[in-house]
């Protein structure tokens, strides 16, 4: 119950902040649709997803110093891209590797937020994830030896508790 | 838009971002894999995105393009992951058809 | 708003953000342009795409913060729910194109391997 309440609110304020008017009629209609759609979503609200999202919310500080050490690693993902894609000789300076790991995380959310931020630090792709196997294709040989590294510690310490 | 300055710096970034634009059409029309061109072209949403949030701007009506902006860059991600999501299906079926390895156990097959 | 040529802090930062992402993004039509496979190429791609949307479209929110009124408030929350949607589905989108190619079996290529074109 406490899960959809917070999605109806939280729908709600998307609501407004899309609509931007604050009359009567488009407020009921925010309520109407906000409502609705929590109805349709109530499958998700007795699984673990949204109730973990939830849960989640308890760790914002830990959140907000993940995604600022993100931005920090997305920073330097363009900087070495920019490098590269600049120097005269490409060819000398790639050495582009496809590896795999396996990941001691275990919920698909974990792996997700893993998943992605691979994608966005320097070098490093994520191709695939099956089960516990990621496969990841690195730029160069250095990019590979960086390998799962403090990511997953970091990413282990944020969403899973 | 009163800033004269701010108006010359924002057709320029307009200007600027529709000629590297132009760049990736050539990754587009070039290929040479079909999965290229689907990247060029998602690049080049994201970027036409963008550029309906300058129009706003430039016009004063960044109110409206930006609700416009929004559904583009809602619809650019669903049509790329819908046409890779298609490709992928058809590697599925030819497996299934060919020999039967499941598409997972590797993907290293021609 | 005053009239003229003013260009306070707010329109030094806005322009800012804009230029670098407009740089950044020049990085990776020319990574595009000039990798030499598909993989490599959507390195480039998924990264610098990537954070010079998010900086243009901060730069813009940014821009759009110069006269604060509650309408202005609401349109520069709508382009950072913007930026927010980027950051989740840029990667995804890279990261999707990537398994559509893998699963497609075609090589990466190699440094010492001689060069050849992957197929069609």
């Amino acid at each position: 119950m406490m899960g959809r309440l917070l999605t109806f609110s939280f729908l709600f304020v998307l609501w407004m902040v899309f609509s931007g008017q604050f009359d009567s009629f488009h407020l009921g209609m925010g309520v109407v649709s906000a409502a609705l759609v929590t109805g349709f979503t109530g499958a998700f609200h007795s699984g673990g997803t949204v109730k973990g999202a939830y849960d989640r919310l308890g760790r914002f500080p830990k959140l907000i110093g993940y995604f600022v050490w993100l931005v920090l690693e997305v920073f330097k993902a363009n900087l070495h891209v920019f490098t590269l894609a600049f120097r005269p000789n490409v060819h000398e300076a790639l050495d582009p590797q496809v590896i795999r790991f396996k990941t001691s995380l275990k919920t698909d959310f974990a792996k997700f937020v893993l998943g992605n931020s691979i994608t966005l630090t320097p070098g490093t792709v994520t191709l695939m994830i099956e089960g516990d196997e990621f496969v990841v294709h690195a730029i160069t040989r250095q990019a590979a030896a960086d390998l799962p590294g403090e990511m997953e510690r970091r990413v282990a310490e944020v969403f899973e508790a | 838009m009163e800033n004269a300055y701010l108006e010359t710096f924002f057709i320029g970034v307009g200007c600027t971002l529709f000629l590297l634009m132009f760049l990736v059409m050539y990754r587009i029309a070039k290929g040479p894999l079909v999965i290229d061109r689907i990247m060029g072209a998602n690049i080049v949403g994201t970027k036409t995105m963008l550029l309906l949030v300058l129009f706003g701007l430039i016009y004063e009506r960044v109110d409206m393009f930006v609700d416009l902006a929004l559904t583009y860059a809602l619809l650019n991600f669903i049509g790329s992951v819908a046409v890779a999501k298609y490709f992928r299906r058809q590697v599925a079926q030819r497996d299934a058809t060919t020999d039967g390895t499941p598409l997972e156990s590797g993907g290293s097959h021609d | 708003m005053t009239e003229g040529m003013g260009i306070g802090p707010i329109e030094i930062v806005s322009m800012a953000l804009i230029g670098s992402g407009v740089i950044f993004f020049a990085g990776a039509v020319a990574g595009i342009l000039r990798f030499p496979d598909y993989y490599t190429r959507i390195h480039a791609a998924g990264k610098g795409d990537t954070l010079s949307t998010l900086l243009i479209a901060l730069g813009f929110a940014v821009y759009n913060l110069g006269d604060l009124s509650f309408h202005n408030i609401l349109t520069s929350i709508k382009i950072l729910m913007i930026c927010v949607f980027i950051f989740i589905t840029g990667p995804t989108t890279t990261h999707v194109l990537m398994e559509a190619g893998y699963a497609l079996g075609f090589k990466h290529w190699k440094k010492d391997g001689d060069q050849e074109e992957e197929e069609p």
